[in-house]
C-alpha cells in the first residue's frame, strides 16, 4: 500500500523575542501511521505543535494538508483542517460532563441535544475501544478518564491528525498500554497519529516513525524498526550520554525515619493516609511510587510537619555526633558489653570490637579517644511545624513538587531563596547576605546552573535551572533526611541526571533518601527499596534490585480495580 | 383589597428589583466577571431611563412608544457603564473588583445628578400609568404589577433556558469556568466576556429603572437604588448562579422588605416608632444569614464559575 502525504510543515520558524524556538524544521506526516516526535525539553517541540494546532502562528514557512498550503490562525481554524491536539494539562472544564466537554466549541447545524451528544460520545468509545461514560463529570474522573474525554473531543470534530503531547506522563503502565491500542486502532482506520515524547521505550514500543528534534532544529525522521534507543539518545542530545544511574549497594543502612500507622485526614475530612507505616534507610534511596493523588505529597507534608495528622508515629533517629568514649560512669565490662552490641567505631567509621584485646589495650585506646562512641538520638516529629523541627536540630530538607509555590519564592533572587532556609540568623534583625550569597554562587558553580547572576529572580530560570536552586539548597542544609518529590518533573535528560547524581551522592554520604517519582523505569534504576503507594494506602514495599515495573504497576491500582467491582 | 393579597403583590414587585439585579450580575459572573458595579449601573439604567422620559413625557407619543423608548434608555445607559467595565477588565484587565467598585461610585454619583435635575411632573407623574398599561384596571391602582414586572419573569427564565440548555449557554458557562479550555476548542473567550457582562449590565439597569419608575414612582427612590444593588448580588449567591432561583430568592427578599411596613398595618401588633427601624433591618440580617449558609455548601456545582474574578491571559512566552 503505497503511504499517502496527510501533512507536510516547510521550513517552520518560530521566534519567541530573541529565543529561536523552532529553526526551518521540515516535517512529514503520512496517513495511517503513528510518528514520534523527540527532543529533550525545550527543545521546540510542543511549540512545533502547537503550530498545527493554531495556538501559535509561526513566523515563517508553510503548512500542507493533502498537498495543499493551509493558514492556521486558531484553534478552530485547526479542527477544519481536521487537526486535534490532546495537550498536555488537559483542557477540560471540570464542573461539565464528559459529553458536554466534547461538544464544548462546535458548531453545528443540528439542535443542540445532549442526548444526541451523549450517544455519539458512547458510539466513538466503542468504535475505538475506549472505557468511559458520557455522563460522568470530569472532577469524578481519573487522570487517564479524562485524557480518554480529550481523545474523544478531537475524534467527535472529526480530526484525521491527532496530536498527543506527552500522552503517557500520568499514566500507569496498565494504562498506558490500553492507550496504545487504541493509538493503534486509530492507525488502522486511517489516522495519522502525532506523539510528542521523550521517553524512548515508548517510542521504540509505538511508533512508525520517529522524528527528532534538538535545540529548535529537525535532526532527522528515521524508521523506529532501523534504529535503536541509543542511536536515538545521540541524535536527541546531540553527543552520546550513558543513561545508566550508577547505583552503589547502600553502605550500612540504619533505620532514620520510621513512620507508623500514621494517618491523616485533608480539609474536606477525606482519609489520604491510611495507616502507613515504613523506615527510611540512612545510605539508601527510598522510592515512593503510584499514581499522582495516592497520597504521595500529604506524606511527604506531614512527615515535614506541614499538615497535622490525625494518628500514628513519625520518629527520627537523629545520629548525634560522635563523641569519644570515655570511661565515666562505666567500668571496661561495660564498655566491653557495649562494644558487643556494636555501639562504638573507630575514626574511620569501622565497628570496633574489642574481641581478644587485653584489658590493658582497650583501656589505652579508650583514654586515646581513638573509639567514638555511636548513639541516635531518638525524636518524635509528630505535631511539630517545620521550625520547631529545626529548633530541635533535626536536618530534614524537602524538595516540594511545587518549586516556584511551595519551594521557591519566584520574583526573588537566588540568594534571596537561600535565606530562605537562614534567615534567622545573622544579629540583632539584621541579615548576613554574605553567606548565603557565597551558597548561591557556589550551587551556580557546583550544580552548573545556567543563570546570569545571583540576583535574577528564580521565576526567570528555567525548569531544569530552577530545581538545581531548590535541590542545591536543601542540600546544602546537609539533610539527614531528604524528600524530593518528583524532582525531575519537566527537566530534560541531561538536568534529571544531574538530580539523580545529586541524590546518589546524598545517600552515598549517609542520608535517608525519600524519592518520590513517576518514571518507574527511574525509580527501578535509581532507588534501592521501592514502596508503592495507592489510594492513601502502602500496598508493597518491595527491593528496586528484583522488582518488575508490571508488579509495581500493578500495586498501583489493584485496590482501585476491586472497588470498582464492588460498586 | 384584600390585605394579605396585597401583601404578597407588593413583594412580589418590589422583588422584580432584584431580578434584575442578580440576574444581570449571575450573566456577568458566568463569564468569570465579578461585576462589583451592579449598584452603579442599575443607578445608571434608571437614570438614563428617566432622562428619556423627562423629554418625551410630554411629547404625546403613543404609550406604547414611550414605554419602549424608556426601557431603551435605561438599557443604553446601563450597557455603556457596562461597556467601561468590560473594557477595562477585559481589554486592559484591570482588577474585577477596584474597576466594579470605582464603576458603583461613578454610577451612583452620576445617576444623582442626572435624576436631581429632572422634572419628577415629566418623567414621574405623566409616564406612570403607561407602565402599567396592558394591566391597569384604574389609573391610580399602582399596586398591580406592571410591564416591566413581567418582563423580568421573562428575562430570569429566559436566562436560564439560555445558559443551561443551549450551545451559547454551555459555551459562555465554560468561558466563566476555565477560559484557557474555551480559548482551545475555538470559542471567541473576549466575545463571549464582552457580550455577557454588557447584557447583564443592560438586564440590571433596568431594575434602577423599574424601581424607580414602576414600584416605588417616587422622586426620592432613585436615592435607594445603590442598596438594592448591593443585595442583589448577594442574592446571586443564595440563587446558586441559576436566573431562575432569583425569582424565588426575590420573592424572599421581597417579602422581608414589605414586611417592616406590613407589620405596622396589623391591628392586634402594636408597632411603637422604636421598634419601626429593627422591623427594617430584617432583610439584611437575613441577607447575611443566607450567605453564611450558602457558604457552607460544599457541592461543585453549586460553586461560583471556577474562573471568577480572575483576568485571562493566552498563555504566551
Amino acid at each position: 500500500m503505497e503511504k499517502q502525504l496527510a501533512l507536510q510543515m516547510r521550513g517552520i520558524t518560530k521566534r519567541f523575542g530573541s529565543v529561536l524556538a523552532n529553526d526551518h524544521v521540515d516535517l512529514d506526516v503520512y496517513r495511517g501511521e503513528i510518528l514520534a516526535v523527540l527532543g529533550e525539553n525545550g527543545c521546540g517541540k510542543t511549540t512545533l505543535m502547537n503550530m498545527i494546532a493554531g495556538i501559535y502562528f509561526p513566523d515563517e514557512g508553510q503548512i500542507l494538508i493533502d498537498g495543499k498550503e493551509v493558514v492556521i490562525r486558531s484553534p478552530k481554524d485547526a479542527f477544519i483542517h481536521k487537526i486535534g491536539m490532546i495537550h498536555q494539562h488537559f483542557k477540560l472544564v471540570d464542573l461539565f460532563t464528559a459529553a458536554e466537554n466534547v461538544v464544548l466549541g462546535t458548531e453545528s447545524g443540528e439542535k443542540y441535544s445532549l442526548k444526541a451528544v451523549n450517544a455519539q460520545v458512547a458510539q466513538i468509545a466503542e468504535k475505538y475501544g475506549f472505557r468511559l461514560d458520557p455522563t460522568k463529570k470530569i472532577y469524578d474522573m481519573s487522570v487517564s478518564e479524562k485524557q480518554t474525554v480529550e481523545i474523544i473531543k478531537v475524534l467527535y470534530r472529526g480530526a484525521d491528525i491527532l496530536i498527543l503531547d506527552e500522552p503517557t506522563a500520568v499514566l500507569t503502565p496498565q494504562e498506558i498500554t490500553r492507550l496504545f491500542d487504541v493509538l493503534r486502532r486509530m492507525k488502522e482506520d486511517g489516522k495519522s497519529i502525532i506523539i510528542i515524547t521523550h521517553k524512548l521505550n515508548e517510542v521504540m514500543e509505538v511508533s512508525d516513525r520517529v522524528a527528532i528534534l534538538r535545540r529548535g532544529q529537525h535532526v532527522a525522521t528515521v524508521n523506529t524498526s532501523e534504529t535503536d534507543e541509543t542511536q536515538l539518545t545521540t541524535m536527541m542530545v546531540g553527543r552520546r550520554i550513558s543513561l545508566n544511574i550508577e547505583r552503589t549497594k547502600p553502605v550500612n543502612p540504619k533505620p532514620r525515619l520510621i513512620v507508623e500507622g500514621l494517618n491523616l485526614y485533608n480539609t474536606e475530612g477525606v482519609h489520604v493516609l491510611k495507616d502507613i507505616s515504613f523506615t527510611a534507610n540512612g545510605g539508601e534511596i527510598l522510592g515512593i511510587a503510584g499514581i499522582a493523588g495516592s497520597g504521595q505529597r500529604e506524606l511527604l507534608e506531614s512527615i515535614s510537619g506541614l499538615q497535622p495528622v490525625e494518628s500514628g508515629k513519625i520518629t527520627f533517629y537523629n545520629p548525634k555526633k560522635d563523641r569519644p568514649v570515655s570511661f565515666f560512669h562505666k567500668s571496661i565490662k561495660q564498655v566491653r558489653a557495649l562494644a558487643e552490641q556494636g555501639a562504638f567505631h573507630d575514626r574511620n567509621l569501622n565497628d570496633v570490637t574489642f574481641h581478644g584485646m587485653s584489658n590493658k589495650a582497650v583501656r589505652k585506646w579508650v583514654e586515646n579517644g581513638d573509639v567514638l562512641f555511636r548513639e541516635d538520638e531518638i525524636m518524635n516529629l509528630r505535631d511539630k511545624d517545620p521550625l520547631e523541627i529545626r529548633q530541635l536540630g533535626v536536618h530534614l530538607s524537602f524538595v516540594p513538587e511545587d518549586r516556584l509555590g511551595m519551594g521557591l519564592v519566584g520574583n526573588m533572587d537566588i540568594t534571596d531563596n537561600m535565606m530562605l532556609r537562614n534567615y534567622r540568623k545573622g544579629k540583632a534583625g539584621f541579615l548576613n547576605r554574605k553567606k548565603p550569597r557565597a551558597q548561591a554562587e557556589e550551587i551556580i558553580r557546583d550544580l552548573e546552573v545556567a543563570t546570569p547572576g545571583v540576583t535574577t529572580p528564580v521565576r526567570r530560570l528555567s525548569g531544569g535551572n530552577v530545581q538545581k536552586v531548590l535541590v542545591g539548597r536543601e542540600i546544602a542544609y546537609t539533610p539527614k533526611v531528604l524528600m524530593a518529590a518528583y524532582p525531575v518533573r519537566g527537566l530534560d535528560i541531561n538536568s534529571s541526571y544531574t538530580i539523580y547524581n545529586l541524590l546518589n551522592r546524598q545517600k552515598e554520604s549517609g542520608v535517608a533518601v525519600i524519592y518520590v517519582g513517576e518514571d518507574l523505569d527511574v525509580l527501578l534504576e535509581l532507588c534501592d527499596r521501592i514502596m508503592v503507594m495507592n489510594g492513601g494506602k502502602v500496598t508493597g514495599i518491595m527491593d528496586a534490585r528484583t522488582a518488575t515495573k508490571e508488579e509495581i504497576g500493578l500495586l498501583m491500582t489493584k485496590t482501585e480495580e476491586r472497588k470498582e467491582e464492588d460498586a | 383589597m384584600n390585605i394579605w393579597l396585597g401583601f404578597l403583590i407588593d413583594s412580589l414587585a418590589f422583588g422584580a428589583t432584584f431580578i434584575y439585579g442578580s440576574t444581570g450580575e449571575i450573566l456577568t459572573e458566568k463569564a468569570g466577571h465579578l461585576n462589583l458595579g451592579i449598584p452603579g449601573i442599575m443607578c445608571m439604567g434608571g437614570a438614563g431611563g428617566c432622562l428619556v422620559l423627562n423629554t418625551i413625557g410630554k411629547s404625546g407619543l403613543p404609550p406604547f412608544l414611550i414605554v419602549f423608548l424608556g426601557i431603551l434608555g435605561a438599557l443604553v445607559f446601563a450597557v455603556f457603564s457596562g461597556l467601561i467595565y468590560s473594557f477595562l477588565t477585559i481589554t486592559l484587565r484591570a482588577n474585577q473588583n477596584v474597576t466594579g467598585l470605582t464603576l458603583t461610585t461613578f454610577g451612583v454619583g452620576l445617576s444623582k445628578v442626572i435624576v436631581s435635575k429632572l422634572n419628577p411632573v415629566v418623567y414621574l407623574v405623566s409616564t406612570r400609568d403607561y407602565y402599567h398599561w396592558p394591566f391597569a384596571a384604574e389609573k391610580n391602582s399602582l399596586q398591580l404589577l406592571g410591564v416591566l414586572f413581567f418582563l423580568a419573569i421573562i428575562v430570569a427564565l429566559l436566562s436560564s433556558w439560555i445558559l443551561f440548555r443551549t450551545r451559547v449557554g454551555l459555551q459562555l458557562r465554560a468561558v466563566g469556568e476555565n477560559p484557557a479550555t474555551a480559548d482551545a476548542v475555538g470559542i471567541n473567550v473576549t466575545r463571549y466576556k464582552y457580550l455577557a457582562t454588557c447584557i447583564g449590565s443592560g438586564i440590571a439597569g433596568l431594575g434602577g429603572f423599574y424601581y424607580i419608575i414602576d414600584y416605588m414612582c417616587s422622586q426620592e427612590a432613585y436615592l435607594s437604588v445603590e442598596a438594592l444593588g448591593w443585595l442583589s448580588i448577594a442574592l446571586v449567591i443564595f440563587a446558586l448562579w441559576r436566573p431562575h432561583m432569583t425569582i424565588i430568592g426575590s420573592t424572599v427578599f421581597g417579602i422581608l422588605f414589605s414586611l417592616g411596613g406590613f407589620i405596622t398595618n396589623i391591628s392586634w401588633i402594636k408597632v411603637t416608632m422604636a421598634t419601626t427601624p429593627l422591623l427594617k433591618m430584617l432583610p439584611y440580617v437575613v441577607t447575611i444569614i443566607v450567605l453564611v449558609i450558602s457558604s457552607i455548601r460544599n457541592k461543585r456545582e453549586n460553586q461560583p464559575p471556577a474562573s471568577l474574578g480572575l483576568s485571562y491571559f493566552r498563555e504566551e512566552r
